[in-house]
């Protein structure tokens, strides 16, 4: 789940308000008088709930979603308070020491829905709080159906953690439950079980508040109140599959995930949507070696607590057919399988036969930032053309940019290609193959093919070495092939479009030799250039900060979980 | 605690009268067995001797009486497994109606016999009752790959085990029984 208290965003982005001191179980704290609401981002009175969270004091809820409208309707969230006392000429009472006398009021009240007020007590862990929430936990497991064993919620369910926590392990309900269609084809990516659905409503506001795609509603009464989409309109935005996330019990499931793996054997890795220049922070869930999923990870400078459904069903490349999982030299017309060190000695001694600028330099916005300082380090040496081409696809409204590589911004930081030159150096590089200044062409992650070179241009050229992940007609030419890793086999960071810097973890294994392209760069640099290197990522990239203006002061360790934005150029 | 230590008799410190006590004892079972008068082998393996109730064997997957796998590829069991014995390959998402009206059923279900140690606990933590210790303590095989018992033999030496409460079949009928609301 991508929910998490929203003490340090909400802090972070507030003006100077006035604050409000009130009572948490006992504990005297000051809160700020409003929040930014989640969507309109005005002032609003801040609530029982929200002040708790600031807090650190948990209180149980379904409905409520910091990043949602409040509903109010699940009733999990009930707490006791109390007020301080007034006469009849509305005057404070006091008690005999002169502080204000506090009068427990005599009806609880939701704290996702109340505002605070000054010296206001919140008795959050009451026995009588703890006796409702124990009440309304039985009243939503009336008709659950309990089929845990086959849902695919089980281990990450606040159905089942709260039940746990303050519900009776015995059912009082001895009648009938009511059955309500299990396996509902939602949409292209969502599956329904109205059984679990405990109708909080967080996917209805989501799908109409935050993705603006007014589809999913509530049908029938009382009992027999359902989920649905509406009549004639189908769930299929680009951002169904949040609604998975913040849905607090196993009634929305993700067909991609379904019946997959159990969430308690997954291994969370922190990672970076490579899909597009927005960079989304995401949760990486992978088991011995093997990647299940991807979910949001909150981070409210990028991509609040939500991603786009394209971006998270975008990770099966990672395990497909085509990766390259050797490193191989073509010897005429014979393809060998060679070692890195072999491959790290013959490259660098056949770089440095040719004449400054006979070889040529083709990055990719899919590399890292650290692996573009390399090979610009590399092309520095060689005096040769540098090139990377742009990648523009269509943008949203929301989160999808136009920029589909994750780290252009990258290429710009590193001076690897200069701002708003992107694809300007190709048709030098072909005319330079054409007539002889050009003889070798070192490529990374790019499949000039694709990108309109003609393949008989290749075979002119007296060294062509291209590193990527998956076998392309490019690689099928290169007489030198060295297998890179996706970003969910290395570590290293992105800049994303607004100039967001972030980091990624490692979370599975890279098949067979391939190794992370900055590991192979960096000896090659060391063995072309002479010039020591880092051979750890954090030294790596504290070296790149330290000779890059944009990225001074920036250290590894300072870059954070949730990244920080550095100085474009040109911006 | 302190014990006191005894002060030994003369008798007792010359050692000689537990000597002739012991050596009476093996002579007596010297004896029993020569002249044939007491069995301590068992002709194993023609004779087998009883396996007692609640014995810990093999864990077996197990059917209900209407010929349903019980298990559900919940997980439990391999999670819970000490030693990892267990793999099992969840179904994925297509769906299925093989299954007799339950949504998830394992694709695969792996045992590994030389690393199981019958300790029982894939009973203990299954929410199905769909694994069960059997009786069975000698297993054999000529390589590791045959120890490794899957889905069909699990089920097979398992057998049918007569389920009394029939949870999802109850469920179905009582959806049934609603069936104007679908």
């Amino acid at each position: 789940m991508a929910e998490t208290t929203t003490k340090d965003s909400s802090q972070a982005v507030q003006p100077q308000v006035e604050m409000v001191r009130i009572k948490i179980n006992g504990m005297e704290v000051e809160v700020p008088k409003t929040q930014p609401d989640p969507i309109t981002g005005k002032p609003v009175p801040t609530t029982m709930i929200q002040a708790c969270a600031m807090h650190g004091v948990d209180v149980p809820h379904y409905c409520y979603h910091p990043k949602l409208p409040v509903a109010g309707n699940c009733r999990m969230c009930l707490v006791e308070f109390g007020m301080p006392a007034v006469d009849r000429n509305r005057q404070p009472v006091l008690n005999d020491d002169g502080s204000p006398k506090i009068n427990k009021m005599p009806r609880p009240a939701i704290a996702c829905a109340t505002a605070i007020a000054p010296n206001m007590e919140i008795y959050a862990d009451s026995d009588g709080s703890k006796e409702m929430r124990k009440a309304v936990l039985e009243f939503l497991l009336i008709n659950h159906p309990l089929d845990c064993p086959i849902c695919d919620q089980a281990g990450e369910c606040k159905l089942q953690e709260y039940s746990y926590e303050y519900g009776q392990a015995e059912s009082r309900f001895v009648e009938a439950k009511v059955h309500k269609p299990k396996q509902v084809d939602l949409g292209p990516r969502i599956m329904l079980d109205d059984e679990r659905c405990i109708l909080c409503s967080r996917c209805i506001r989501f799908t109409r508040d935050i993705a603006g795609d007014d589809a999913l509603g509530f049908f029938n009464r009382g009992s027999y109140n359902t989920l649905g989409a509406y009549p004639g309109k189908s769930f299929d935005n680009n951002y169904t599959l949040n609604t998975v996330d913040i849905c607090p019990v196993g009634a929305l499931t993700s067909k991609d995930f379904r019946f997959r793996m159990r969430a308690w054997f997954l291994k969370e890795t922190d990672s970076v949507c490579n899909s597009c220049g927005t960079g989304c922070n995401t949760i990486v869930s992978s088991r011995e070696e093997v990647i299940y999923r991807q979910e949001p990870r909150e981070n409210d400078a990028v991509n609040s607590s939500w991603m786009c459904d394209h971006g998270r069903l975008n990770y099966k490349w990672q395990a497909s057919d085509t990766r390259l999982d050797a490193v191989s030299a073509r010897r005429g017309d014979v393809r060998e399988v060679i070692d890195w060190p072999r491959v790290v000695d013959e490259l660098s001694g056949k770089l440095q036969s040719f004449a400054p600028g006979e070889v040529a330099f083709i990055a990719s916005g899919q590399m890292t930032t650290e692996e573009i300082f390399l090979f610009r380090r590399l092309a520095e040496k060689f005096g040769g053309l540098r090139e990377s081409f742009p990648n523009v696809g269509e943008g949203d409204h929301l989160l999808v940019s136009a920029d589909k590589d994750p780290n252009t911004n990258g290429l710009f930081i590193t001076g690897f290609t200069p701002a708003g030159e992107q694809g300007r150096n190709f048709q030098s590089i072909q005319d330079g193959i054409r007539n002889g200044s050009i003889k070798a062409l070192f490529v990374i992650r790019e499949d000039l093919i694709a990108r309109g070179m003609d393949a008989g241009l290749l075979e002119d050229l007296q060294l062509l070495v291209v590193s990527d992940i998956h076998r392309t007609p490019t690689t099928d030419a290169a007489h030198y092939i060295l297998p890179g890793c996706a970003h969910f086999e290395k570590r290293g960071t992105f800049i994303n479009v607004k100039g967001r810097l972030q980091k990624f973890m490692k979370a599975v294994e890279g098949p067979g030799a391939s190794r992370p392209e900055w590991e192979f760069l960096h000896e090659l640099v060391h063995q072309t250039t002479g010039q020591n290197g880092f051979s750890t990522i954090e030294g790596l990239f504290n070296q790149m900060a330290g000779e890059i203006p944009a990225l001074a002061g920036v250290t590894w360790a300072s870059i954070g979980d949730t990244g920080r934005s550095v100085e474009l150029p040109g911006a | 605690m302190i014990v006191e230590r005894k002060e030994l008799s003369f008798l007792e410190k010359t050692y000689l009268p537990g000597i002739a006590q012991g050596i009476k004892i093996t002579a007596r079972h010297f004896f029993d067995t020569v002249s044939g008068r007491k069995k301590v082998t068992m002709q194993y393996p023609e004779e087998k001797w009883t396996v007692p109730e609640g014995y810990r064997g093999a864990p077996y997957l197990v059917k209900d009486q209407e010929g349903r796998t019980k298990c559900v590829s919940c997980q439990l069991c391999e999670f819970i497994c000490p030693p990892k014995a267990i793999k099992i390959t969840p179904p994925g998402p297509e769906v299925r109606d093989e299954l007799g009206g339950v949504e998830k059923g394992p694709e695969d279900f792996e045992i590994n016999m030389l690393r199981c140690i019958f300790c029982g606990l894939c009973q203990e933590v299954c929410p199905e009752e769909a694994i069960f210790l059997m009786k069975d303590y000698s297993l054999t095989g000529q390589s590791r790959e045959e120890m490794i018992y899957h889905k069909d033999k699990l089920l097979e030496l398992g057998g049918v085990h007569n389920d009394t409460i029939m949870k999802w079949k109850k469920k179905d009928e009582e959806a049934r029984q609603q069936a104007s609301f679908h």
